[in-house]
């Protein structure tokens, strides 16, 4: 009898421990002022091991939800506390250098544009791949496949997700490239005026470019947009389905009149998710994107490095804190740009749910 | 434009359970018929064959004749798309386009069809929400997504979405189940106008409503749970409300059923 609600309920009107029962417990006290104070059904009827439960429960959710902001922010934190140090003692512009020379703890001079173009480039080339391929993918299984197919072609692209990076590095640069050097040798020469198929800044024969690195990309973020979108496809309303079908509307329209316009801020939303991996993958675009000395062009056919195959590949030889911090500086920004991307997912979402 | 539609001998299965055992009944163009019946007795899914909506169902399919005016809308070389478009259907729960206008929702179908001008989509949907009698209650409003509309404003605009394409049949799925009792006074005395151009076929678990509504009636029931649903009796409406033939039609018209 610990517990303060049942106390409440025995002890007598006016009791300090009482609490917003008082004046239901206290009609009874004086219709009968002789007999004990019949308890209050309001509190009565609650369980209070159930209360206690709630309780617990809501402090664990609360708990669990601040943890995750607390992480977050002393990710950003411990990122950006590295990084002042060599920041300041960067000789060269952070934000519009183009070399990243960081070794030499007395000599920084290191910027992120190179970084950011190739990184951006790979992972847009990426996007506008895996976009259109992972649509189709999941309208084909919500819409067109018939159900005994549907459900082990699903299980299927889960599976893609779930390959490890390192093979689809392995893949692209010892499969892949080489199978599509006739498709890259083509763009180039056909389209070599354009900026995105001129000639790149590392040997094309290699395959060891942009090109490759987009499409082992495109391959990666599949799952995550087929996947996602398929969910969402999935929950479009039968009533609205029906609707389109009794108006005389095709496969196709129904699609489009019902199943894109419901799914439309899902399948954003699961490209902005797929576009964040890309930007931050790390083991595949090492193994296939040749480093070079030369500048970034556009070309789709450059080598480089993006920032985490870029740190990825330094890390092993920093010594020193101002080395480190240099690089954890390219990290804040990664981390800055995936942020970016997921907040403008966000918008997207916001602002075509509130059109619906 | 409206049509007769003659039933032959129609069976329907889901899958391997036979749902609807051997139904034949004509629909006279221009008149109020109405299925009632039991649950479960098959009348919603009679009324899904005649537009061919049954079929979408995996496993579904139908066996026997639908004549619409005389041509068999199973025929292989029917298109069930066209068949849809001949014969509209306004379903239980409304189901307007959440992403679209009211007037969007209105010519839905005419722009599925292809029709793509501005100043003939406009009329054809001031003439639709005339006809359902919903024009004064929206027209300021007609680029406002239809979501908006109270329940029976957004059955009305179903309605109108579905005779804006000017369809030879209209079929009506328990169309006011979802609505209380001033919206379904609204849609049934639209249903006495759209009689004027349409055939209606209206499936009502309401039996006061068909009274009201119908011009003929069909009684649907089962023998037994798990046996298909088939159609007892087809007379006219006051025929079958004062002196039905079956004594099964009478038992469930006067409530002594089950």
């Amino acid at each position: 009898m610990t517990d303060p609600t049942v106390a409440a309920s025995l002890a007598g009107p006016g009791d300090p421990g009482d609490r917003r029962g008082g004046s239901a417990s206290a009609v009874p006290a004086t219709t009968a002022p002789a007999a004990e104070p019949a308890p209050s059904l309001l509190k009565a009827g609650r369980r209070t091991g159930a209360q206690q439960g709630d309780r617990i429960f809501r402090g664990f959710a609360t708990g669990s939800g601040a943890f995750m902001v607390a992480l977050i922010g002393a990710i950003g934190l411990f990122l950006l506390i590295q990084a002042v140090p060599s920041l300041l003692a960067n000789k060269g512009n952070f934000l519009t250098g183009r070399t990243f020379e960081a070794g030499d703890p007395n000599n920084l001079n290191f910027g992120i544009l190179e970084l950011s173009f190739v990184t951006v480039e790979v992972s847009i080339f990426a996007l506008v791949l895996a976009m259109p391929v992972g649509l189709g993918i999941a309208l084909f299984l919500t819409q067109y496949a018939p159900r005994r197919v549907a459900r082990p072609f699903a299980y299927l692209v889960d599976l893609l997700a779930a390959v490890p990076s390192i093979i689809f590095g392995l893949w692209g640069a010892f499969v892949l490239a080489p199978a599509i050097l006739p498709i890259a040798e083509f763009l180039n020469e056909h389209l070599g005026w354009f900026f995105l198929f001129q000639e790149g800044n590392v040997p094309l024969a290699r395959g060891a470019n942009v090109f490759t690195a987009g499409i082992v990309l495109a391959v990666m973020i599949l799952p995550i947009i087929t996947a996602i979108s398929r969910e969402v496809f999935e929950r479009t309303p039968r009533a609205q389905i029906e609707a389109a079908l009794a108006l005389g509307a095709t496969k196709w329209e129904v699609v489009r009149t019902t199943v894109l316009p419901f799914g439309r801020a899902g399948y954003i939303s699961a490209s902005m998710l797929g576009l964040g991996r890309a930007l931050g993958e790390t083991i595949a675009l090492m193994i296939i994107l040749a480093a070079t000395p030369a500048m970034f062009s556009g070309s789709l056919f450059d080598g480089g490095a993006t920032f985490a195959s870029m740190i990825a590949l330094s890390f092993a030889e920093l010594n020193n804190n101002l080395s480190a911090g240099a690089f954890i500086a390219a990290g804040l920004v990664l981390f800055v740009l995936t942020f970016v991307v997921n907040a403008a997912a966000r918008l997207i979402i916001a602002r075509s749910g509130a059109k619906a | 434009m409206a049509k007769r539609l003659d039933l032959k001998d129609v069976d329907i299965y889901y899958g391997k359970f036979h749902a609807v055992d051997g139904v034949t009944l004509a629909v006279p163009p221009r008149s109020v018929t109405a299925f009632i019946g039991p649950s479960g007795c098959g009348k919603s899914t009679v009324l899904r064959t005649l537009n061919r909506m049954h079929e979408v169902i995996p496993g579904a399919r139908v066996e026997g004749e639908v004549l619409l005016d005389g041509e068999d809308i199973y025929n292989s070389a029917v298109d069930p798309v066209a068949v849809r478009r001949t014969i509209g259907m306004v379903f239980q729960r409304p189901n307007p386009f959440p992403t679209m206008s009211i007037r969007d929702n209105v010519v839905a179908g005419l722009k599925l069809q292809g029709r793509r001008n501005k100043a003939e989509l406009d009329e054809t949907a001031e003439r639709a929400l005339r006809a359902a009698n919903l024009w004064n209650e929206v027209k300021d409003r007609l680029s406002k997504p239809g979501g908006g509309l109270s329940g029976g404003q957004q059955q009305r605009l179903c309605i109108a979405r579905a005779v804006a394409v000017q369809p030879a049949v209209l079929l009506m799925d328990e169309p006011c189940s979802a609505l209380d009792p001033i919206s379904t006074l609204a849609i049934e005395d639209l249903i006495a106008e759209l009689k004027k151009d349409y055939t209606i076929v209206i499936v009502t678990h309401n039996m006061q409503q068909a009274a009201r509504v119908s011009d003929q009636t069909a009684f649907f029931n089962l023998r037994a749970t798990g046996e298909p649903g088939h159609l007892v009796e087809l007379d006219d409406t006051p025929k079958m409300f004062s002196n039905p033939t079956q004594q099964a039609t009478e038992d469930y018209i006067s409530g002594r059923f089950g």
